[in-house]
């Protein structure tokens, strides 16, 4: 197969270059030719720009100057680096999975402490063998709509885990699946993580993005999640210590059956460029999706949250609840699209978007979308924007109660209803810290 | 301890305040009647510190410091404290915490430290126990769901916490049952004290017979027009506004 040639941009040609080396490395499997086929998706369409919808507010063309090279895999100082990170927070009650720089830690990662039933495999490993797992993983881009990041991500991939629950396999406590991005030169990091659910059971999946050392990178992680009938997952992601300089972009993808649960909730607390997107679908009726987020922005920071839902089965409902403030000269997006498609009958599905303001030169941007295709559906959205109430500031101020700290009375409980939603209470506690301490930060 | 002193205040380019003379003095129970639109609830505002009233001319001192240049979080904690006529709800702020939160700015601005947990937990019961308020209110959001009683309540539990200088008190009467009225009055007359004064702002006379006022004023179109002793009230309630209102006009 030739060399893709027709590279538009700098960064674009670069990752051209990035992806024929890492092909002649490569032995050849199965999954090396899904790759490429992935990557000429991907070179077809470019870095998303701000012509397409989807990335119209999320000009990835115009913020990616340069595309970084791959990360190398970690040593031992990197390693080292992940460990403290890890030992200086409270013991898990469940399992940690570890990635670091891409790649999976079966040594950092607390395997011996898997309940029975449930299973945990390396992406690498996975497509080497060359099984069905391997192709599923690499064609999952389908559910996003050939989302050129998507294909990149599949292009590039440098790990993550495949966790297998058995039919009825109920984890009781979270697990965690953490990525570190610990490299001391700028980088790109590409994970892909299969989570499969089997009938009836449920999980916890405690998604984590810490970056070490304060470096620029580029993350294009893709969380996959495929929930047998009956099944129930619950699932949190936030990011941790990124600089102004980083770039993460973060994909779920999810394909619901019949009689399902999905729940998740989104924290975007750090500065630089993030985008999380999600796409579900419900394959099977009477499930339920609830994606709940709080982002806070300030200085240049850019929140980006965007949700394709689509109803394909009747009898499903959807919903999607966000919160953002704004500070400085930020920028925040929510972009919710629900398709309900001919025969979805009895679908439910709504969006909410609020907003808060605290300085002039921030800018939200709201885009809530319907495509219905079914004639007995109940949809809505909903979306505010605005500042904190005068009414209520003064009535704090007047029982003493400085102006920023007022504010924060007020944004924590803005920010709260939002986060009641997530299942545990020990990670509940640790976001309404997270978004305490955003909160502190700006009143010093 | 109070001193307005010709205040002039606008909103929107509309005259409110229109040279507004008053003295609360140190143990006094001040009472401001009058008619609707006369500005009383204004003058409490001002005092209190919303900034979307422009003062145009004027000074108003708390012990001899003009404090229309401070913020309304500096006045509260130099004792000035505003009973709102409608006290605000905030969902998502426990009662408590925000209790919490306000005594202890308050400490904090006037150098003293945070209350201990134990400490401040004894103080909300106690006043809670005297005004009658459930403690279980303590963990409802601050006013949400509040009946009108309550809320009334709530203001002066927060007033006796705080233990002001000066205590505005902006139509509490107003929503209130007899029951509820003799309570709130209850609290604010075991608030009484030789440094602390009270500016009681009411339609009605009904108040001022559980809050017995030391002097009475009398507010029409921005300014004290009379001034007297408890039976002006009565008066008052006799023959109306009209008589003092026409005088002014």
């Amino acid at each position: 197969m030739a060399a893709i040639t027709f590279m538009k941009t700098p960064a674009e040609s670069k990752l051209g270059e990035q992806f024929d080396a890492l092909r002649a490395l490569q032995p050849a499997l199965p999954s090396t030719t899904r790759r490429a086929e992935a990557f000429e998706r991907f070179a077809a369409k470019g870095l998303p720009h701000r012509r397409l919808a989807a990335w119209h507010y999320t000009d990835l063309r115009g913020l990616l100057r340069d595309a970084f090279a791959p990360a190398a895999s970690p040593g031992a100082e990197q390693l080292a680096a992940a460990s403290a990170y890890l030992q200086a927070l409270p013991a898990p009650q469940g399992v940690r999975l570890v990635l670091v720089d891409g790649c999976f830690q079966p040594t950092m990662s607390s395997l011996d402490k898997l309940p029975a039933g449930v299973a945990v495999a390396s992406l690498l490993d996975v497509l080497a063998e060359g099984s069905s797992f391997a192709t599923d993983l690499l064609a999952a881009e389908n559910l996003g709509s050939g989302e050129a990041m998507l294909a990149l991500n599949a292009a590039f991939m440098q790990g993550g885990v495949v966790l297998t629950l058995a039919e009825g396999v109920r984890v009781a406590e979270p697990i965690d699946l953490f990525s570190f991005a610990t490299a001391r030169s700028p980088v790109a990091l590409t994970t892909r993580s299969l989570v499969e659910v089997g009938a009836g059971a449920s999980v916890m999946i405690n998604e984590r993005h810490v970056s070490l050392g304060n470096l620029a990178s580029q993350g294009n992680h893709a969380l996959v999640f495929a929930l047998d009938e009956g099944a129930a997952v619950d699932h949190v992601a936030r990011l941790d210590g990124f600089p102004a300089t980083a770039l993460h972009v973060g994909t779920v993808l999810a394909r619901l059956g019949a009689q399902t649960r999905f729940n998740s909730f989104t924290l975007m607390d750090t500065p630089g460029v993030t985008r999380r997107q999600s796409f579900l679908e419900f394959a099977g009726p009477h499930s339920n999706a609830t994606f709940r987020g709080v982002t806070l922005l300030d200085a240049k920071s850019h929140g980006d949250t965007t949700l394709v839902v689509t109803h394909t089965a009747p009898h499903c409902e959807s919903r999607e609840y966000y919160k953002t403030i704004l500070d400085g000269e930020s920028t925040g997006v929510y972009q919710g699209k629900v398709v309900v498609a001919p025969g979805a009958q009895k679908t439910d599905g709504k969006m909410l978007s609020k907003a808060i303001f605290l300085a002039d030169g921030a800018s939200m941007y709201n885009k809530p979308e319907l495509e219905i295709f079914a004639d007995d559906v109940v949809c809505g959205h909903g979306a505010t924007v605005g500042n904190l109430d005068e009414d209520q500031l003064f009535y704090l101020r007047a029982r003493g109660i400085p102006l920023k700290e007022a504010q924060s009375l007020l944004l924590n409980a803005f920010a709260a209803d939002a986060i009641e939603g997530v299942a545990t209470d020990a990670i509940r506690d640790e976001l309404t810290g997270s978004v305490e301490q955003w909160l502190r930060k700006r009143q010093s | 301890m109070l001193e307005v002193k010709n205040l002039h205040v606008e909103i929107d380019g509309k005259k409110i305040l229109d040279g507004l003379n008053l003295t609360v003095r140190d143990g006094e129970v001040a009472a401001i009647m009058g008619p609707n639109g006369s500005g009383k609830s204004t003058l409490s505002y001002v005092i209190a510190g919303r900034s979307d009233y422009e003062v145009t001319e004027g000074e108003v001192l708390l012990d001899g410091e003009n404090i229309l240049e401070i913020e309304p979080e500096e006045r509260a904690a130099k004792g000035i404290f505003l009973a709102f006529q409608y006290p605000v709800e905030i969902p998502g702020v426990a009662t408590m915490t925000f209790l919490k939160a306000s005594l202890n700015a308050q400490r904090k601005a006037r150098g003293d430290a945070d209350l201990s947990t134990p400490d401040f937990m004894r103080l909300v019961r106690a006043a809670a126990a005297s005004l009658e308020v459930n403690p279980d209110m303590m963990k409802r959001p601050l006013n949400v769901g509040f009946s009108g009683g309550e809320k009334k309540r709530m203001e002066i539990l927060q007033m006796a916490l705080l233990e002001p200088r000066l205590g505005l008190l902006d139509e509490t009467d107003s929503g209130l049952d007899i029951d509820a009225l003799r309570i709130v009055a209850n609290g604010v007359n075991a608030l009484r004290a030789a440094n602390r004064g009270f500016l009681v702002i009411t339609h009605y006379q009904r108040l001022l017979d559980y809050i017995k006022p030391d002097v009475v004023h009398i507010m029409s179109k921005g300014r004290i027009i009379k001034t007297g002793t408890a039976e002006l009230a009565l008066e008052l309630e006799k023959n109306g506004y009209r008589d003092y209102v026409a005088d002014a006009a």
